[in-house]
Order: C-alpha cells, then structure tokens, then sequence
C-alpha cells in the first residue's frame, strides 16, 4: 500500500523554482531517505507534506488522499523538526511537552512505554530547557510517537547532536521500521548513515535526480559522484 | 489593627472580585507571557480607555463600550499583523498608541477629565457594585472553562506554533481565541488596577513563578498564588494606610518578584 504519493509537485517563489517538478511513492514500510544539499528544497518538500505550504502545484496524496481536500491526514503522521525551536524558559517538563502531542485522553502506561524505548524515562520530570541537544531530540520523537502515526517525518534532525546521541539516535530509528513497521521518511545530509539505514533513497536537488532502492544508489559509483558534484556545485553556489 | 475591616460588604466584594482577577490573569497572562505577548494586555487596556471615554460620552456604561473596542481592536490589529506581516512588538505600539488618542479626543469633545476617567485609570476595586461583582465572576468561570477545554491545544500553539499546525490544531483560530479572551480579561479587571497598570497582573506573577515552576500546571499554580498573595494584602494593606489598592498590589507584586530573584542568586533556588 502507497503511504504517499508525489506527482508533478512544483513550488515556485518569486524568482526561483524551489521544486520543480517532483514526483516518488512512498510504500508501507519504506525507510526513504531523502539526501540533497543545502537549499535543494527538502524542507520546502516537507512544508508541503505537512500542510504548512499550500502553494504549490501538482498533487501530493497521503494514504490514498489528496492532501488538499482534508487536514485528517496528519492524523497518521508524526513529525520531528530539524531544530525544536521553543522559549528557552518554558516551563514545561518532559512529560508535559510529550503530551502536547496526544490527541485523545492520555493514556500514562503508553507514554510511560514510549520513555523507556528512547531512553528518557528518567528524564519524564526535567524541564526541557534543560536537555541536551540528544535528549531533547527522542523527546520530539517520543512526542511524534504517542498518537501511533504509521509514518514518521524527520528534518535533518541531527543537526548538532553529539556522536553518542546519533548512534542511540540511529538505533531507534531502525527499530522503529523493523519492528514497529512505522514508515519513516527522513532527509539527512549524512550519505553514510542514509546507506546504512535507509532501505529507499531520493536526491533531491529541486529536481528529483533520482528515486529508487538504496543499494542501487550507492552500489552506482558514477551515480554517487554525479550526485555528490552536482550537490558541490549547489553548495558553491550558496557560498 | 482590627479585622472590622474584613466585616465591610464593601470590601467582601472588593476581595472576592480581586481574587477572582488575580486568578484569571495569572492564568491568561502566563499564555501571554509565554507567547512574547507581555505587553498586548497592556495595549488592550490603553484601547479600552477609548472604549471607556467613548461610553462617558455617550452616557452608556462605559465598560461596554470598552468591552466592544477593546476585542474589536484587538481583533483588527491582529489580523493586521498577520496580513501585512508587522512585527508583535510594532503591532502592540500601534494598538497602544490608537486607542489613547482615540480617548483624548473623545475626552476633549466631553469637556475634560472627570473622576470616573480616574478611577478607570487608576482602578477603584473597593467601589466595585454587587453587578460588578457578579460579572467578574461569571467572566472569570466561562473563561476559565474555555482554558481548561482548550488546555492542550492552547499549551501546544503556544509552545510551538508550527509542530502545533502539523499536529491538526488549527493555530490561527487559537490565536484570535487567545487576543479575544485577554480582551475580556484586561477590560473586566480594569477597575482592579485600572488601565495603566493593568499589564502588571498578567506579567509579573507569571515572570516570578517561571522561577519556580517546572512543569505548566506547577508553575499556574505559583503564579496564581503570588497573585492573590499580591491582590488581598494589596487591597488591605491600602486600606488600612489609606493608599492606592493599584499600586499597592504591583509593588507588593515586583517585591515577590525582586525576592525570587535575590533567592535565584543566591543559588538557592533550583529546578531539579
């Protein structure tokens, strides 16, 4: 079953086309990891994919749905931002920030589950200003967990996290599709960790350079080198 | 001293009605607070004092007339806001700003400034009426009830607008709900501190309780209580050297305030 499904999307700004037209399935199961250099539209892509952007063109369909016609779809997703921007001095414990997330009446021995599978039951009481960038991040996951979303979204969400925390990170994540059979769509700057967790790969560089199994990917040398300059290239560009 | 005071009816009504505000701004104002939003009750309540002369004018109870311009006003600059993409603090100084020079034209027109302008200024909570009383109460509970209906939805934009909107809640309407509500909290609890002292009670409390409090509920809890500390020794502390309640209860509030903060530097307080 198709959890999503991109055709034809194109988001344009003013003087530059931030997608042009992107189009991929994403199946039950998958773990996609979207790769693409800075400014290559990925968080635009996602914007688009979760309601937040409604100018674009083309169509974009979660479990069969277009988006467009009902904001139900979300229902099914759970989304974990790049970089969990809130007011420092919120006073907010752990606890608390992971029940903002919770649509229905709260439900402690599933919230207490989710703690203990990332590593910050211990932490249920703290403030959340006063986590580390590592543990704040399973916080944003344990809070996109607690509605049981089948796909998961997250935006690059390693961004200065110590190495320790990435692998725990990493590990999670696997769990998750492996176990928990939660699709997971993921963009990362990261090559090496999207080869060894992502069963799917798509590079996206406003266009969709290419869309397809991971090991077809990286076992193509000239499709990697091709990739990697192209993103060079962008990246010089940014500079 | 004697607790003769405490037999007054008057002063029955002036304790029940400044609880019932102390509560209902800690609450709204810690929204606010949280939202960088500190001083938007202070430009409802300079909006409601055009309200206020516009009712002197008009010969209609002014609290209706502020009532009505305040939640319009507030309403409109809000939209404006998100429209033409002006920034909080711009939009609050504009509010400000229109609503006093609404009122001092419409006073000029009047002929003057009058004692009922002053106690809207400066707040009179020990003359408050028996239908004050009641209206303060009602407001306080039917809003009271909208907060605790609404709590996750209005916690959750609060603390991050944008995962709040990918998690279904429709932030925009939260928004106007929240402009709405502390239009009606900053005009019924202008006669407690009046209209330019009025941001006192929906900041200070809650800045003193962010201290203490580790989670949302602990630290409404704290703000709450500061509050009506600061509002029942205020009243009756004025009463009893004949001074202002107003500036009473926002002195009695920064001191709670200053104290925290001494207790903070001194390493005595923390969070874990």
């Amino acid at each position: 079953m198709s959890i999503v499904e991109i055709n034809n999307l194109t988001v344009k700004y003013p003087d530059v086309k931030a997608l042009d037209n992107v189009s991929f399935v994403v199946n039950e199961g998958d773990f996609l990891g979207i790769i693409g250099p800075n400014g290559a539209g990925k968080s635009t892509l996602f914007d688009c994919m979760l309601g937040l952007n409604s100018k674009y063109e083309g169509t974009i369909k979660f479990f069969g749905e277009d988006i467009r016609g009902s904001k139900n779809y979300l229902k099914g997703i759970g989304y974990v931002p790049q970089k969990p921007i809130f007011e420092k001095n919120f006073p907010a414990t752990v606890n608390d920030v992971v029940r903002m997330g919770l649509r229905n009446e709260s439900d402690n021995e599933k919230i207490d589950e989710i703690l203990q599978q990332l590593w910050i039951h211990e932490l249920s009481n703290r403030r959340i200003g006063e986590l580390s960038g590592g543990q704040l991040q399973r916080v944003f996951i344990a809070k996109a967990l607690v509605n049981n979303p089948k796909v998961l979204i997250l935006d690059e969400p390693v961004t200065g996290i110590d190495q320790q925390s990435i692998e725990l990170f990493y590990s999670i994540l696997r769990e998750l599709n492996s176990k928990q059979k939660i699709t997971i769509i993921w963009s990362s700057h990261d090559l090496d960790a999207v080869n060894k967790l992502a069963n799917h790969v798509a590079c996206l560089n406003r266009t969709l350079f290419f869309h397809g199994v991971s090991e077809k990917f990286f076992s193509d040398d000239k499709l990697v080198k091709q990739y990697s300059e192209a993103s060079m290239q962008e990246h010089m560009h940014h500079h | 001293m004697s607790f003769e005071i405490l037999t007054f009816s008057f002063m029955h009504r002036a304790l029940i009605s400044g609880i019932a505000i102390a509560i209902l701004c800690s609450v709204v104002g810690l929204f606010l607070v949280l939202r960088r939003y500190s001083l938007f009750g202070d430009a409802i309540a300079h909006s409601s004092f055009g309200g206020i002369a516009l009712g002197l004018l008009a010969g209609v109870y002014p609290l209706w007339t502020a009532y009505g311009v305040s939640i319009v006003s507030a309403l409109i600059i809000t939209r404006i806001k998100d429209k033409y993409n002006i920034s909080g603090d711009a939009s609050i100084a504009v509010l400000l700003s229109s609503g006093i020079a609404v009122g001092l034209v419409i006073i000029g027109f009047s002929g003057g400034f009058t004692i009922d302008i002053f106690s809207f200024l400066f707040g009179s909570i020990l003359l408050v009426s028996v239908d004050d009383t009641i209206l303060i109460l009602s407001l306080t509970g039917i809003i009271l009830i909208v907060i605790l209906l609404l709590y996750r939805p209005l916690l959750y934009s609060t603390f991050n607008e944008e995962q709040a909107k990918v998690s279904g809640i429709p932030v925009e309407k939260i928004n106007y709900l929240i402009v709405f509500i502390a239009g009606i909290t900053v005009v019924t609890s202008v006669q407690l501190v009046g209209v330019l002292l009025i941001s006192a009670l929906f900041v200070i409390p809650n800045v003193t309780a962010i201290m203490y409090g580790k989670g949302f509920k602990q630290t409404a809890i704290i703000s709450i209580s500061f509050s009506v500390f600061s509002v029942v020794a205020g009243i009756l502390v004025s009463y009893i050297f004949d001074i202002t309640p107003a500036g009473t209860i926002v002195l009695l509030s920064i001191g709670l305030l200053g104290g925290t903060m001494g207790i903070k530097s001194a390493g005595l307080l923390s969070k874990n």
